[in-house]
């Protein structure tokens, strides 16, 4: 082990990223773009559902109603139809997800005691469709009690309703940013994919340059080429881990309670697992194409489907769940949660944190064995 | 004869592409083993659904009521109690490890309160380091809440003028999912599922394959023989075009066969957006190729598209959720414009009488990529 070989290989390496400044570029602007999406223009609270309404009591106590509809956020009054194909078609076009359809004898029902209310929902977009129906039955229960409320005055009963509420603190995002949460994840995901993707193309370009054959006619050793390979790719995660993670909390507010050092040791942890996986993709595939497609099945896809950056774990098939225990994206995504978001103790992400290192060591050393520095 | 021989030409090319892409079993692997992965993946993982939230309780007031509102959390079918604890640090610690998700206290006093008519309250915490699932179970709390307070109210009524209770206005709502009535979340992502991997597939397969030629060098030995510009593009393209044909209909019939997706529209117009889907697809390709010399910048540049590309199409969060600013320019991009295709044919059954205008922005598109690659292709050469 020399360690002018190794910095000699890291400068061959750091002229060919600088020589090609616009790629360079395009990596520490990628976490910036996916940022200020999610800051900007992807939501997950989905709202401004867009509604149609269909009266067919078109009495004061409907119109009473609908007010409730106009009044919220969750739903956007887009089309009021007065027959029914009126209602379908707006649907069909997906001009708007619900159509709320009040019957006929809707208030003449409710003076007698049970009313009913429709809605129809386009569940071709189940996830909205289910959000939907649940901003509407919110809204029709508290309708529900205030007209209970006044028929109760009406009667002489007691005025005092036996009015339940829940006091919700929510904790760690208080303001309910779906941004806050989805940082941790977009860090995860620029980290996996600068990691991966383009340490996998370092190897299997050389391979198909044909200029492997002129590194292996060198004396250095392979361990040399593989860490003097990696290190500008590890400074380049780094800095993209830095970006991501001030313009987080500078620019948007997201809060950062926990501590900056643990923050980029488990970086650093994330980014040794990333590349030594994209080293081995690397070594494996031999092509530039095999290995970016290898790359984007391991790093990229687990990280945004398996990791619970999106789609919550804990709802997951149990199958699905045992799988992505093995996912290093899920204890690193863990841990960003804990440090941008609770803050707790260190204790509570040790079995994290172990996770992470053992998946480590064991990519570590698979991505040392792969490599033989031999030609074919 | 001059005709004759360019479609020879053009054979001749699409058989080498041919080759080149078939010859090891490891390429050939790439062209349709990561999508089947990736479709089973997201068809069994990707749920927004919160079906099962877990609380835990710490009742300090523990008489009849309090226990009967307990019993309506137990009963809801989203809640699942997962601890009984009796203090309140616990369920602060519980919160803290990710125990749970939510954390109910109802304060002595609580019966008394109801009983005196004063509204009661209850102290929850919910853990919203998932912003998305604490907001969906803030909703189920409420809805516990009312149905907690509508039958306590009855019952009331029940004892001091059960001559009414037939009479309390109440009004219900009825719900009627269309087109997807179990509302499986598998119905809604696969679709969204093949267009997103026909993108990435496709574009990647031919601005790979054009750029690979120019990185290693073989470009210019092609382009000495006697091949015309557009003769090598349609060689180039076509290969890709038919994979690309293969990989859907493999897809859409996992998608119905497997997954139960129906199929309510017609095939033909399905057929029909899927082809000027991969189109577009492979002119974005293309034109990416003329934007890079290795393969490298291709990939890194195709990687800065796909990411907005797939973030703003409504594959995951509905474009209405969108500012307007970003729903206007998703009138741009393709792939919104193939989900909702494919959403509507799938389960919706719509024709080409409510889909053509989506049809045409993707047709116009198509053209306007493979046009402005050709054009910038002859200068990249030179």
């Amino acid at each position: 082990m020399s360690w002018t070989r190794v910095i000699a290989i890291t400068r061959k390496e750091v002229l060919q990223i600088i020589r090609d400044p616009r790629s360079l570029l395009i990596i520490l602007v990628i976490p910036l773009v996916q940022l200020f999406i999610f800051g900007y223009a992807v939501n997950l609270d989905v709202k401004h559902i867009p509604l149609c309404i269909y009266d067919r009591d078109g009495t004061q106590v409907s119109q009473d109603l609908l007010k409730h509809f106009q009044a919220t956020d969750y739903f956007n009054i887009v089309h009021l139809s007065d027959n029914y194909k009126d209602v379908v078609s707006p649907i069909d076009h997906g001009v708007c997800t619900v159509a709320i359809v009040i019957p006929p004898q809707f208030s003449e029902d409710l003076r007698t005691g049970r009313a009913n209310v429709q809605a129809i929902l386009d569940a071709s977009d189940s996830n909205s469709a289910s959000i939907g129906e649940a901003y509407a039955q919110a809204i029709i229960q508290s309708y529900s009690g205030e007209v209970q409320i006044e028929w109760q005055q009406s009667h002489g009963l007691s005025a005092g309703a036996p009015n339940v509420s829940f006091e919700p603190r929510t904790w760690f995002n208080e303001d309910l940013e779906s941004l806050a949460d989805l940082v941790p994840g977009v860090v995860a995901l620029v980290m996996a994919v600068v990691g991966a993707f383009l340490t996998s193309l370092t190897i299997a370009r050389e391979w198909e340059r044909g200029t492997m054959e002129q590194l292996i006619s060198t004396p250095v050793g392979k361990l040399e080429i593989q860490i003097g390979k990696l290190f500008p790719y590890f400074v380049i995660g780094i800095a993209d881990t830095a970006i991501c993670a001030a313009t987080a909390v500078w620019w948007f507010g997201v809060p950062f309670r926990g501590s900056w050092l643990v923050l980029f040791g488990c970086s650093m942890l994330f980014l040794v697992v990333v590349l030594s996986l994209g080293y081995f993709i690397s070594v494996t595939a031999k092509s530039q194409l095999g290995a970016c497609q290898m790359a984007l099945l391991a790093t990229f896809l687990p990280t945004f489907l398996l990791s619970g950056f999106i789609f919550p774990i804990d709802q997951m098939p149990l199958v699905v769940q045992w799988v992505s225990a093995v996912l290093p994206a899920r204890y690193y995504v863990a841990i960003l949660r804990n440090v941008f978001l609770k803050g707790s103790e260190i204790r509570f992400l040790a079995g994290d944190i172990v996770a992470l290192a053992l998946i480590a060591v064991a990519l570590v050393v698979l991505a040392t064995r792969s490599f033989e520095k031999r030609l074919g | 004869m001059k005709f004759r021989e360019a479609i020879e030409r053009i054979r001749q090319m699409m058989k080498k592409e041919f080759i080149q892409t078939l010859r090891d079993p490891h390429t050939r692997w790439l062209l349709f083993g990561p999508a089947l992965i990736q479709m089973f993946i997201f068809g069994y993982a990707a749920t927004m659904e919160i079906k099962h939230v877990s609380i835990a309780v710490l009742d300090q007031d523990n008489t009849q009521e309090s226990r009967e509102l307990l019993s309506h959390f137990a009963a809801s079918r989203y809640f699942h109690i997962v601890k009984y604890v009796d203090r309140r640090d616990r369920l602060r610690e519980g919160i803290d490890r990710g125990d749970f998700l939510l954390a109910v206290e109802i304060d002595s006093g609580f019966a008394q309160r109801l009983r005196n008519g004063q509204g009661a309250s209850v102290q929850v915490i919910v853990d919203s380091s998932n912003s998305n699932t604490a907001l969906v179970a803030l909703g189920y709390l409420n809805e516990v809440g009312a149905s907690f307070a509508h039958d306590y109210q009855i019952d009331l009524l029940q004892r001091i003028a059960p001559q009414l209770v037939d009479f309390v206005p109440q009004v219900t709502l009825q719900t009627r999912p269309w087109f997807n009535e179990g509302l499986l979340s598998e119905w809604y992502f696969v679709p969204g599922v093949l267009g997103n991997l026909m993108l990435i597939l496709i574009m990647n397969l031919t601005a790979f394959a054009v750029v690979r030629e120019r990185e290693i060098g073989t470009l210019e030995q092609v382009m000495v023989t006697p091949i015309r510009r557009w003769e090598f593009i349609l060689g180039k393209t076509v290969p890709f075009f038919l994979i690309g044909c293969f990989d859907a209909t493999m897809l859409a019939l996992i998608g119905t066969l497997w997954f139960g997706v129906p199929l309510r529209g017609h095939v033909a117009v399905l057929v029909l957006g899927v082809m000027i889907f991969l189109l577009a697809a492979l002119g974005l390709g293309l034109l990416l190729s003329t934007l890079a010399v290795t393969q490298q910048q291709s990939m890194i540049t195709a990687f800065f598209f796909t990411m907005p590309m797939t973030s703003l199409s409504g594959f995951g969060t509905p474009v209405s959720s969108m500012p307007l600013f970003f729903q206007r320019l998703s009138y741009f991009n393709p792939l919104r414009h193939v989900i909702l295709i494919l959403r509507s044919i799938f389960l919706k059954g719509v024709g080409l009488d409510v889909l053509w205008p989506n049809l045409l922005v993707m047709t116009c598109f198509a053209l306007l990529t493979l046009i402005v690659s050709i054009l910038r292709f002859r200068k990249s050469l030179e």
